[in-house]
């Protein structure tokens, strides 16, 4: 059994020691120590049935630990000594996991950090090595979050809104580390959409396969970035790429509109493009302009000017960039590339390496640096 | 979450808001204070989860550099009085710019003698991190 199966049985295994009375707090705590176990024994070992041995090793894990703290887990050990309830919904329940762990009264890095572990069956150690921090870092911040939610109920119905924000961010904003968290964000959007009935969740899980496909093309081997207009094509996942257009075009059918449906438009359009010259900017200006509609964001105002200068070239794009306030991230290194395109390459130069100073990552930052470069020695 | 370098120095940065002086030139009891509010300061931020790492440095350094082919290194110094120099630093993991300022602020109130607050100047840099994927 590979980790990933494990990892699936994780938010299940949960629910069931939910569901016989245990606290939510309690029972994930039992869990992650039956899943550190598995991990190490079942190379050796695997069970016949790994979720009831989940089940069984996080239930034991739980009594021992109710029976040390003695007279305050007294409540649950008569629920323990209780048969334990007939059918279950697997679905509604781990669902139910997801709207927790994603509730709205934590902040974000609090509610990514208990999603990967209680949704997505990761080891506080994963995690804390996916965004480099101690795993006693990391498990603080579980511990806290857990806390900050130990009053809300598990049947509260839940807001999709800030599920689909901690699974957008566990995707846009992962480091990498030895689990992939692109993919896991990915898997977990799947599995959200088995489980909903939303188009939202289709568009989000469309965007991430479309953005997904171009990964290998991203970046040259030694790991400097390749901007979209001079990717190698060939290298994009053609599989990921129709899945991702598959599953836009049935969400968009049902006619209900939102920001990551309108996102993974415009992915998709950038997909539909052999070269980028073939780019369909036209169109994906007036994605822009839906999207400016549903969120009105500053980032999407700096990129619809990015589009714009596409489309209708580079000046129209300056003009679009003015409508763009000034301390919107990223602005300068647009309007250096806008500035270029307009001809006016000591100006450009200047702004390539203003924003290369601004810049808040290193691939970005030695980009900038480059194009900056690249400009500077044309004009000497 | 975001992460910042909290740089402590010896020397350099903007001229004292009060001298304090060195540390060996505290009582006992005040230097053990200055290190235990370090030390709980860290174990603070560790119970938040926003602790990363933290690292002092010797107060001796030396400037090395290349100096061509088949030649070893040149060294320079230690100096006696340099223009700055850093005594360590602390990395923490943060939700925003001003939670890292708020914390900056506070580990600057660190005590000194007769327990009074050192006021002593931090320099906040932020950590460069990974692109994000979605860019347009």
């Amino acid at each position: 059994m590979n980790d990933v199966l494990l990892r699936e049985l994780i938010p299940a295994v949960t629910a069931v020691l939910v569901r016989r009375g245990v606290d939510f707090a309690t029972a994930e705590d039992a869990v992650q120590d039956a899943l550190v176990r598995a991990l190490t024994t079942w190379p050796d070992d695997a069970p016949r049935d790994p979720k009831a041995w989940l089940i069984t090793t996080a239930w034991r894990k739980f009594l021992d630990t109710a029976r040390s703290d003695g007279a305050r887990h007294a409540r649950e050990i008569r629920i323990a000594s209780e048969p334990p309830p007939g059918p279950t919904d697997d679905t509604g329940d781990t669902l139910d996991l997801y709207f927790l762990c994603a509730h709205p009264s934590l902040s974000p890095p609090a509610a990514v950090a208990l999603t990967l572990r209680a949704v997505g069956g990761l080891t506080t150690r994963q995690i804390a090595e996916a965004y480099l921090v101690p795993e006693a870092t990391m498990a603080q911040r579980i511990s806290r979050a857990k806390r900050t939610i130990s009053d809300v109920r598990l049947d509260t119905p839940g807001d999709l809104a800030t599920v689909l924000r901690v699974l957008y961010l566990v995707f846009n904003e992962g480091y990498s580390g030895e689990i992939d968290l692109a993919e896991e964000a990915i898997r977990l959007a799947r599995q959200l959409a088995a489980m909903t009935d939303e188009p939202e969740v289709s568009g989000l899980l469309a965007l991430m396969l479309l953005h997904h496909a171009r990964r290998a093309a991203r970046t040259t081997p030694s790991g400097s970035l390749v901007p979209l207009a001079q990717q190698d094509r060939t290298q994009w996942d053609t599989e990921a790429i129709a899945e991702g257009v598959a599953i836009l075009q049935t969400a968009l059918a049902r006619d209900r509109l939102g920001e990551y449906q309108a996102q993974a438009a415009i992915a998709a359009l950038h997909a539909d493009a052999q070269q980028a010259s073939q780019t369909d900017w036209v169109q994906i200006v007036e994605w822009y302009d839906e999207l400016l509609r549903i969120t009105d964001s500053p980032v999407v105002r700096l990129n619809r000017a990015v589009a714009v200068g596409e489309a209708d070239g580079a000046q129209a794009g300056l003009v679009a960039l003015e409508q763009v306030e000034l301390t919107v991230p990223r602005r300068t290194a647009v309007q250096a590339y806008l500035r270029e395109r307009a001809g006016e390459v000591n100006s450009a130069a200047h702004l390539y390496a203003e924003a290369a100073r601004a810049a808040t990552n290193l691939a970005e930052r030695d980009h900038l640096t480059r194009q900056a470069a690249r400009l500077n020695a044309l004009l000497h | 979450m975001a992460k910042y370098l909290l740089l402590k120095h010896y020397r350099g940065g903007p001229t004292p808001y009060v001298d304090f002086g060195t540390l060996d030139q505290w009582k006992p009891e005040e230097v053990e204070a200055h290190f235990q509010y370090m030390r709980d300061f860290a174990a603070k931020l560790e119970s938040t989860g926003e602790f990363v790492e933290g690292l002092a440095a010797a107060q001796e350094g030396t400037f090395v550099r290349y100096d061509g082919p088949g030649r070893p290194p040149v060294t320079d110094g230690p100096f006696a009085e340099t223009k700055d120099l850093i005594a360590g630093w602390m990395v923490i993991d943060v939700d925003s710019y001003e939670r890292a300022l708020e914390l900056a602020g506070e580990l600057s109130a660190a005590p000194g003698p007769g327990g009074d607050p050192i006021y002593e100047w931090l320099e906040l840099r932020p950590v460069l991190t990974e692109p994000p994927t979605v860019t347009e």
